[in-house]
């Protein structure tokens, strides 16, 4: 191949005047004629049979114009195929605060949102379940009948290698528990649909979603409308996270009141309505031993996961089994035992968020790498540096391995953050930690089975020599649209901005499965790439014969076709799309991608895990605690991260200090918690999200591997770079102050705690985290007592109004 | 469905407006649903993300908390009035080169923060600029990027002046 042309500069994004000149347009931008405005009534009981709905007083309201609820779209849906438990609108029964039970299409916003107290809904109380130890132990409650044990929603039990021996043969053994707290995406736009049922009887979604695909066919089991008369359009999201990627329930809302009404619907939620929705990051408890030699060679690893899913499935049958797969990739780990249980609790359901299952497990694995380095006496990045996994290998659970760019990392952090004069300074309240990670670029299988493929494009060349791309792709800010353009850019040898994009529209564009597990650089790029290099071909060959010379010399660039060895005999795009249009009539060309067989193993659980290619990463994090007030400042976190090649070094970066700041945010301030099952911090003032002034100063350091199954040698860079830092920094604070957090996040009263001054009774810890899961029997009426109680007050402050 | 619209002026990106709207509908709803100028953005409508800052009379202010008549004889700016016809503003140039907007969806907001702060203080420091955007939450960049280009534009804006 020749020299890249476009990819690896460091160019503004195609999108990028949209967004920077207010004229990109976003779910709630849209306004059809006609239109109507639409509010979900959402359910105020964490578990309650629904006895009975009334629409009638809101219908008569002065501007509604049709009420929907859960009777009118019973059909179960759901992401996952297997695990589908959920419907559109709450049917018979509620299953947390915030869950969608009506909905109400109305002239104006207004009227809708008055519309929605007159809706009378008739609850009978069940007893919730709030803990992953309740829901495990309490086979009397049931939040689904589907559960087999208690309120138990996936079970799965792996094991690879020997690994009662490898325990054996160990010199060194740690057993840890962990925590890691649930949080939350939190977007700054918030979800919002259009939809649009025309007189021709087809439907149009416009949604801000990370699925387009997987939503098309939702809409089609729920509404009963053939497939082929409805067309999701996946408008601009702004910010997802993974926060998008399921079906929701507005979506359905506003097609059946188009439909019902004939007239456009657009339903927006409010930021409260978005923690509501959330399908964020699962609280997970975690125990893991893990056994070494003394030189720290790691010879068995046996690792169980307990996750908290919230009242639905969402992708939780994967994150399931993600909390174990990757544990793998980035260490020799020769004998391999996990058991993961996900439960069903009465609160809103968890999700992927950005670095999907795999968040939780990384920070638990890297803190306890972190006490194990210091058990044996050896410097925690030497330590890694020892062990690492090898390039082109197989794990243990038989997930292959290409490129593998950790150690790089991992010299290049220590390089960079001088981190051995550092480490050797001993200042009380000053620390530094590491960590390493792994990511997928991409699943290596779809949500649901079948054989085509996981991402297609096509090209157009116009008689001006406009290139047209269509991929099925979502954009969610992290630069596909940019990607599909530079890829085809420099498949044909012409500019980005030559490139119009046409990106996640069921009717136009070839199926991409959607914008999740960082699958889109990977698939998307290397199905535009294919779809660019046969009409490149034609390109070449029509060039070759006008200017008389074979067709190895033939080369693209810049909007010229020329001769590699005399660039001065050559033709312009313009006139080489035209000769080729003439020979083979129009041109347009297709590609696909789906990823390779043989990246996994056979045994059940093996589809969650395998991926083209892993994206390797690595952090330090300089932290300073005030060892008066337990305030935790990350004064820096320096991130490297192997991307395989970056396609555009502006955009990777992006990704990566993003990520960091994301992973920041888990572990300083965020956590999704509830009161009697209520969220405690619904609202963007008490969701601390970091601002400019809390973030860290950030830095990244990119790392080409140059992968060999990705597009021009490129991996993910969305998800990865955020596990590291969580675990980086926990590891900073045992090295600021000596006290283990092994639960997040990592709070000043927490660290109050620990130094003995929050209650000035001078106990000091030396860990906080939890040493086993509860027996959840200490008081089984305790959650149903305090639902009656704040019931009780909530109706005294009513009649007293 | 209530019908207590009242007439209201506003002076808009230098353009005056004149439109009936519910006396209780905020600026920014006014400003998306009656004139269309929906690159004002909304994140939570409770002034904490930031999103809906649009300048009056050069200073920033949340439109989601902010009643069209508070500000019926000031000259709004919004993100529609921030290039000068074809010619760019050196922000939204700069953002476009340093990848300062990922999502987009805070961008309107903390182009008007920043362009508030350059007005006043044509070279600030990085702390200046933090605390200048401390109240426009950005969920996707981690805000180094952000610095950066208000950093460029400044520069930008600097390098042109010594031109003139």
């Amino acid at each position: 191949m020749s020299e890249l042309s476009i990819l690896g500069r460091r160019l503004p994004k195609v999108n990028a005047w949209a967004h920077l000149t207010g004229s990109a347009r976003y779910a709630d931008d849209i306004r059809l004629p006609r239109m109507l405005y639409g509010r979900l009534l959402r359910s105020t009981r964490p578990h309650a049979l629904i006895k009975r709905i009334d629409i009638s007083r809101a219908l008569a309201y002065p501007g509604v114009v049709a009420v929907v609820t859960g009777a009118d779209m019973p059909e179960k849906m759901g992401i996952m195929p297997s695990t589908q438990d959920e419907t559109a609108l709450a049917v018979d029964k509620v299953r947390y605060v915030g869950e969608p039970v009506a909905g109400v299409a109305a002239l104006d916003e207004d009227a809708a949102y008055e519309a929605l107290s007159l809706i009378d809904v008739e609850y009978e109380d069940l007893e919730p379940i709030f803990t992953i130890e309740e829901a495990l132990d309490r086979d009397d409650v049931k939040i689904h009948d589907t559960s087999k044990r208690a309120n138990v929603f996936k079970e799965v039990h792996l094991s690879f290698g020997d690994v009662e021996g490898g325990f054996a043969k160990a010199d060194h053994v740690r057993e840890d528990w962990f925590f890691f707290e649930g949080n939350t995406h939190a977007p700054i736009e918030s979800h919002s649909a259009v939809a649009s049922y025309d007189a021709d009887g087809k439907l149009t979604l416009w949604t801000s979603t990370q699925v387009p695909h997987y939503l098309h066919r939702e809409m089609e089991k729920v509404l009963g409308l053939p497939r082929t008369r409805i067309r999701v359009i996946a408008t601009p999201n702004g910010g997802a996270f993974g926060g998008k990627s399921d079906p929701f329930g507005h979506e359905f809302a506003a097609a059946l009141l188009s439909m019902r009404t004939k007239r456009p619907v657009k339903i927006t939620l409010d930021r409260e309505e978005v923690f509501y929705a959330h399908r964020g990051r699962h609280p997970v408890k975690m125990r893991i031993k893990t056994g070494v030699k003394k030189d720290g060679e790691i010879t068995a690893v046996e690792f169980q996961s307990y996750l908290d899913g919230g009242a639905y499935a969402s992708y939780g049958i994967a994150t399931t089994y993600y909390t174990g797969a990757l544990l793998t990739v980035t260490y020799r780990v020769p004998a391999y035992k996990f058991d993961g249980v996900r439960v069903y609790t009465n609160k809103p359901p968890c999700g992927p968020k950005r670095g999907h299952g795999t968040t939780q497990p990384r920070y638990a694995f890297e803190c306890q790498l972190d006490k194990i380095a210091l058990d044996l006496g050896l410097d925690p990045i030497e330590y890694r540096l020892r062990i690492l996994q090898p390039a082109n290998s197989r794990t243990v659970n038989e997930l292959r391995v290409t490129s593998m760019g950790l150690g790089e990392c991992l010299r290049a952090l220590r390089d960079r953050t001088s981190w051995e004069r550092k480490r050797s300074e001993r200042t009380k309240g000053k620390g530094i930690g590491v960590a390493g990670s792994a990511y997928i670029s991409g699943a290596g299988l779809p949500i649901y089975w079948n054989d085509m493929p996981h991402s297609g494009a096509e090209i157009r060349i116009d008689r001006g020599g406009g290139v047209t791309v269509m991929c099925g792709t979502s954009e969610i800010g992290q630069g596909s649209d940019n990607l599909l353009a530079a890829i085809a850019a420099e498949a044909l040898g012409v500019y980005p901005e030559d490139v119009h994009v046409v990106s996640g529209d069921t009717s136009l564009t070839p199926v991409d499965l959607g914008s999740y597990s960082s699958r889109v650089t990977m698939m998307a790029g290397n199905a535009t790439k294919n779809a660019g290099l046969k009409l490149r071909e034609q390109l070449v060959t029509v060039a070759a014969e006008k200017l008389g010379i074979p067709a190895d010399r033939v080369n693209l660039a810049y909007r010229k076709v020329y001769d590699l060895k005399d660039p001065e005999r050559s033709m312009s795009f313009v006139e080489a799309a035209n000769l080729a249009e003439a020979k083979y009539g129009t041109l347009v060309g297709a590609g696909s991608y789906r990823p390779p067989a043989g990246i996994g193993g056979n045994y059940k659980g093996a589809g969650v895990g395998p991926t083209p290619a892993y994206s390797y990463q690595a952090a330090v994090a300089e932290v300073t605690v005030d060892l008066e007030t337990g305030q935790l400042t990350v004064d820096k976190i320096t991130t490297a991260h192997d991307c395989g090649r970056a396609l555009n070094p502006v955009n990777v970066e992006g990704q990566v200090e993003g990520s960091a700041y994301m992973g920041y945010g888990e572990i300083v301030v965020e956590e999704q918690i509830f009161r009697g099952g209520l969220h405690k911090k619904p609202s963007l003032l008490d969701y601390k999200l970091p601002t400019s002034l809390d973030t860290p100063k950030l830095e990244t350091i990119l790392i080409e591997s140059v992968d060999s199954e990705g597009p021009y040698g490129a991996k993910e860079a969305g998800e990865g770079p955020l596990n590291p830092v969580i675990p980086a920094i926990a590891n900073a604070v045992y090295d600021a102050i000596g006290v283990r957090f092994d639960e997040t996040p990592i709070t000043a009263e927490k660290i109050l705690d620990a130094l003995g001054k929050r209650d000035n009774r001078g106990i000091t810890k030396d860990r906080i985290g939890p040493t086993g899961l509860g027996d959840g029997k200490a008081d089984p009426k305790r959650a149903m007592r305090r639902l009656e109680a704040s019931t009780e007050a909530r109706e005294r402050k009513k009649t007293q109004v | 469905m209530t019908d207590t619209k009242t007439m209201l002026t506003l002076r808009v990106n230098g353009d005056p407006h004149t439109f009936a709207a519910e006396p209780h509908h905020t600026l920014l709803e006014v400003l998306r649903e009656e004139l269309d100028l929906t690159g004002t953005k909304h994140g939570c409508e409770l002034g904490e993300c930031g999103a809906c800052t649009v300048l009056a009379d050069g200073v920033p202010i949340l439109s989601c908390l902010t009643l069209p008549q508070q500000v019926a004889h000031a000259d709004i700016t919004t993100v529609e009035g921030l290039a000068r016809g074809p010619q760019l503003h050196p922000l939204q140039t700069a953002f476009a080169e340093e990848g300062a907007a990922q999502c987009g969806y805070c961008t309107p907001g903390i182009l008007l923060s920043a362009k508030a702060l350059l007005d006043a203080n044509p070279r600030p420091t990085r702390d200046e600029i933090a605390q200048a955007i401390s109240g426009n939450l950005c969920r996707c960049t981690g805000y180094t990027a952000i610095y950066e280009a208000i950093e460029k534009a400044a520069e930008m804006s600097a390098k042109a002046a010594q031109h003139v």
